[in-house]
């Protein structure tokens, strides 16, 4: 089933209810490698997101709310987060363009642009102990499904399973990129917040699309 | 965790209202987005001069705006980078028509969220130009790291920088004397103590009654080492030795030397930590012609400091010794 914008806005619904879920978790890996901020910063960010949602018009587009989130995350959650996942969204709207009703196709789309946008900002690589290493495995995972024949949903759970073993597969690495890149040896056995609640995301996008 | 809060949530802007007030002769508070500016803002005709990056570092940059120095500061969260609006939103402010430049630490979330800005600015036809301040030798500048971090040095080029705007250099000229600041100032810090962010309630890091880390950086990140206790003449001379050896500095040079407190060490202990800097680089031939020892860029109520050394020339000095009439600094005028 095509997802439309009541997909979108429950995806983002979730991911407010995630994020402020996982808040501490988020808080605790970040000052473990980083400076203990994450977890305040994206939970503040789709805190300002959620109200806003109610200013969209019925016949608004997921581009719509998608760009709503990015310019509410840029201009609110600061750090490195902000400008990275802000762009993430900013490149999903700009993907999806004003189709009201996103195939597997659009939504493989959807994710190579988030990904390609933060690559763009933050010029990481896969394997420099970032949320690109969520991010990559997710949008391969998810051009295979689509390959496959999956179902919108399920593409989005491949994803999402991608994303979260991705996040586990950070913690044996040294950093390259971010605050964490200071600590050498150090940085190993922790794993990366960003990483992390790249998961936290994309799962909230699977579980949406489940309940769609 | 005792603290002088009333809400974790309410830290930044409740500082800034007091900030504000306090220093209403020199400064204009903004919230909403949050930033600080000259309270004659803008100087018509002049370059200005913009830094921010998280609160928690006071009197860094705030304290620094006024005649001479800084035309705005941007305070973001607590030990997190402003977002690009009120980086644009002080951008524009300050602008007098001869363009901004953007004085950055480098820390990987200032850069963006500063690089965003300035594209944002451009669009709207001013020009910014950005330096990035990266002084701290702790932490090794390569391909596989962000790089040097930007730490106390940073007060300098602020204050250089400062004083060639207010001279009336034009914006490529205040650019390359930020640049030139840059390059020949290094730093390295040292923790006794962790700090500890309100909104998290825990200290950042954890370190023994007797142990300290040699390297920390501004917000607790670790550094080069941890190890047991020393006398301060030690530990003085392990944190200046890679300093020198960076640029290297010379015999016959000329610098100035800033002891900067972290926030919870007191003067009596930075002027011990000064008496033996000055007494070592002397006895390499380097001479210490001017100084700074205080709290100008701390770490929240982290025990500790940092060594900064800035080779001189005359013209660095003569714009060293230029008025400056900001909270924080304040000489000549």
């Amino acid at each position: 089933m095509a997802l439309g914008l009541s997909w979108t806005l429950d995806w983002i619904r979730r991911s407010g209810a995630v994020i402020a879920d996982k808040r501490v978790e988020l808080i605790t890996l970040d000052r473990a490698i980083g400076d203990g901020d994450h977890g305040e910063n994206m939970d503040r960010g789709f805190q300002a997101v959620v109200p806003k949602l109610a200013m969209l018009d019925d016949d608004a587009t997921p581009g719509d709310a998608l760009k709503l989130v990015a310019t509410t995350l840029i201009s609110t959650v600061g750090g490195a987060a902000g400008p990275l996942f802000g762009t993430a969204y900013l490149k999903a709207a700009i993907a999806v363009g004003s189709a009201p009703e996103l195939d597997g196709a659009a939504v493989v789309a959807l994710l190579t642009a988030a990904r390609d946008g933060i690559v763009l900002r933050g010029k990481a690589e896969v394997g420099d102990k970032t949320m690109i290493d969520a991010w990559t495995p997710a949008v391969d995972a998810a051009v295979a499904a689509e390959a496959s024949g999956a179902s919108e949903a399920e593409i989005l759970a491949a994803a999402a399973e991608a994303a979260a073993a991705g996040a586990v597969a950070t913690e044996p690495l040294v950093a390259h990129k971010g605050r964490a890149s200071y600590l050498g040896e150090r940085a190993i056995g922790h794993r990366d917040p960003g990483a992390q609640s790249t998961a936290y995301l994309l799962q909230a996008a699977a579980d949406a699309a489940q309940a769609a | 965790m005792k603290k002088l809060i009333n809400d974790p949530k309410n830290v930044v802007n409740e500082s800034l209202a007091g900030f504000a007030a306090a220093h209403s002769d020199l400064v204009r508070a903004e919230y909403d987005p949050n930033y600080v500016v000259r309270a004659d803002a803008p100087t018509a005709g002049k370059v200005a001069i913009i830094s921010g990056g998280g609160s928690g570092h006071e009197p860094l940059h705030a304290g620094f705006v006024g005649y001479g120095m800084l035309d705005g500061a941007v305070p973001g969260a607590v030990f997190t980078s402003p977002t690009p609006d009120p980086i644009l939103a002080a951008t524009q402010a300050v602008d007098g028509g001869a363009g901004v430049l953007h004085i950055v630490k480098n820390y990987t979330g200032d850069v963006l969220n500063f690089e965003t800005a300035a594209d944002l600015a451009a669009a709207e036809g001013i020009e910014v130009r950005a330096v990035v301040t990266n002084d701290d030798v702790a932490v090794k500048d390569s391909l596989y790291t962000a790089g040097r971090r930007g730490v106390a040095g940073t007060v300098l080029v602020e204050k250089i920088a400062g004083a060639a705007a207010q001279r009336g250099d034009d914006l490529d000229a205040v650019t390359a004397i930020a640049e030139k600041v840059n390059a020949q100032v290094r730093s390295m810090g040292v923790a006794l103590s962790p700090c500890i962010v309100p909104h998290a309630g825990e200290p950042s890091f954890t370190l023994a009654e007797d142990e300290i880390e040699i390297g920390i950086g501004i917000h607790g990140e670790p550094g080069r080492e941890r190890i047991k206790l020393e006398p301060a003449d030690a530990i003085v001379e392990r944190i200046l030795g890679p300093i020198v050896e960076d640029i290297p500095f010379a015999s016959g040079d000329k610098v100035l030397l800033l002891v900067n407190g972290m926030g919870g060490t007191p003067l009596v202990e930075l002027f011990i930590v000064y008496r033996h800097a000055a007494e070592v680089l002397a006895a390499q031939g380097i001479e210490v012609t001017r100084s700074l020892v205080g709290n100008y860029t701390t770490a929240l109520e982290m025990q500790g400091f940092s060594l900064s050394v800035l080779k001189l020339d005359d013209e660095l000095t003569e714009l060293w010794d230029a008025p400056v009439q900001t909270a924080a600094l304040r000489w000549g005028r």
